[in-house]
């Protein structure tokens, strides 16, 4: 029960409270470049869920059997990122050729998540939270849904902005910014809310 | 290419094509390390020593790398220099290494590098390439360093550390959150595209050309984005 509840306090914080593109700004780019229409936005969230979890499954395994018991720990960085480009280009080249339906909703997403620094970011902030297996696990989806509710929710205020009248010197990036910077003055409402989910 | 001596190609990444304000590169680290001076100074320099070696090698092995690897060479190239610069900070400056934290190892894959690497030093010589990556360097701390300014003096009434007597008694601690990044970073690129009049490159949506995975989702979304 106890590792039950520890289990959801960790999944709840990374949706809620600790979303990475909200307020730890990891994977901004994705964020603001595929937000614009509501099927693109789950594509890429759905992807990028599922390559996280992917890459932890991997890269956690690997920091603490290959890289700490050779004394190797300085090559995280590098390791890392080879297996999580290795990774994404299996996936690729898999969904490709098994399922062509699902290459075909997901796969134009899959390269452009080699360099999304949130997986990158979530695989190394496992280690350092010193997090074991399952644990990493849960952070890893809870990181890939509170990425995918950001991109659904911002979809939504996108659609809106192109339909309103922007200032000249706002328009594109500039107004794109400020909405999402009142998105995250929303998530911060979640603040304390999981430490006192079970007390 | 163009055609402008050495300097320009030093000077145009500080202003006409500033990689923050500009070309629009690198959002996370700029919006996560500006919540105060030291910490954004830090973060420039860091991804400015990476910027200059990996322009150099790169520029170096342009012949060298066969073109279809050509992004997984410059990531690993990019990823060993970042290492580099990690165990330097980690070893002289331990409270920046805290500060910054995995934004420190996040320089691999921060969208300046990997676009410098693949829009300038594959194409340009040692010199060209590494006055590209300084100047682009530079232009990143200033910045960085320009918003953390912001950020700072109005969340924290403080300027690198430092209690400015005035502010400390009216500081709005939004400055510091995440969303006051966003939002001075958005009212930012507004002011400059206001300065400029619209004259830089016309970027105003996110960039595709300068991200290195452009290439491959040329039917992509990002070329819906573009249209």
């Amino acid at each position: 029960m106890e590792l039950f509840k520890s289990l959801i306090v960790i999944l709840l914080s990374s949706v809620l409270l600790n979303n990475y593109v909200l307020s730890r700004f990891l994977g901004i780019c994705p964020f603001l470049g595929v937000s614009k229409k509501l099927d693109q936005a789950v594509g890429m969230g759905v992807s990028v869920t599922a390559v996280m979890l992917l890459a932890t499954a991997v890269t956690w395994p690997i920091q603490y059997f290959v890289l700490e018991r050779f004394g190797l720990g300085y090559t995280q960085t590098i390791v890392f990122i080879l297996v999580i480009a290795a990774l994404v280009q299996m996936l690729e080249n898999l969904l490709k050729k098994f399922s062509p339906s699902l290459h075909k909703g997901l796969g134009v997403y899959l390269p452009l998540i080699t360099t999304n620094c949130a997986v990158l970011g979530v695989a190394i902030n496992n280690i350092t939270d010193g997090y074991n297996f399952l644990e990493s696990m849960v952070s890893s989806l809870g990181v890939g849904l509170g990425f995918l509710l950001a991109m659904v929710l911002f979809s939504g205020v996108r659609s809106r902005i192109d339909e309103s009248e922007v200032p000249e010197s706002f328009k594109g990036l500039a107004v794109t910014l400020i909405a999402a910077s009142f998105i995250s003055l929303a998530f911060m409402g979640f603040a304390g809310i999981v430490d006192n989910l079970f007390a | 290419m163009n055609k402008n001596g050495n300097l320009s190609v030093l000077t145009k990444g500080i202003l006409k094509e500033n990689p923050v304000f500009i070309l629009i590169l690198g959002t996370c680290p700029t919006l996560a390390t500006t919540n105060n001076v030291i910490g954004a100074f830090g973060m420039g320099i860091a991804a400015l020593a990476v910027l200059v070696c990996s322009n150099i090698l790169i520029s170096l092995l342009r012949k060298i790398i066969p073109d279809n690897v050509r992004i997984p060479c410059y990531i690993v190239i990019i990823a060993g220099f970042v290492t580099i610069v990690e165990m330097v900070v980690k070893a002289f400056f331990p409270a920046l290494y805290e500060m910054l934290g995995v934004y420190l190892a996040l320089i691999t894959v921060n969208c300046i590098i990997l676009g410098r690497a693949e829009m300038f030093a594959s194409k340009n010589n040692v010199v060209r390439s590494a006055l590209d990556g300084l100047g682009m360097g530079i232009g990143f701390t200033l910045a960085l360093c320009a918003m953390a300014t912001i950020r700072e003096v109005l969340g924290a009434g403080s300027f690198a550390g430092i209690a400015i007597p005035f502010m400390t008694d009216y500081k709005i601690e939004f400055f510091i959150k995440a969303p006051g990044g966003m939002l001075v970073y958005g009212l930012l690129i507004a002011l400059v595209y206001k300065i400029t009049s619209g004259k830089g490159p016309k970027k105003r949506e996110f960039s595709c050309n300068g991200c290195p995975s452009a290439q491959y989702c040329s039917n992509g979304s990002c070329a819906k984005e573009v249209e």
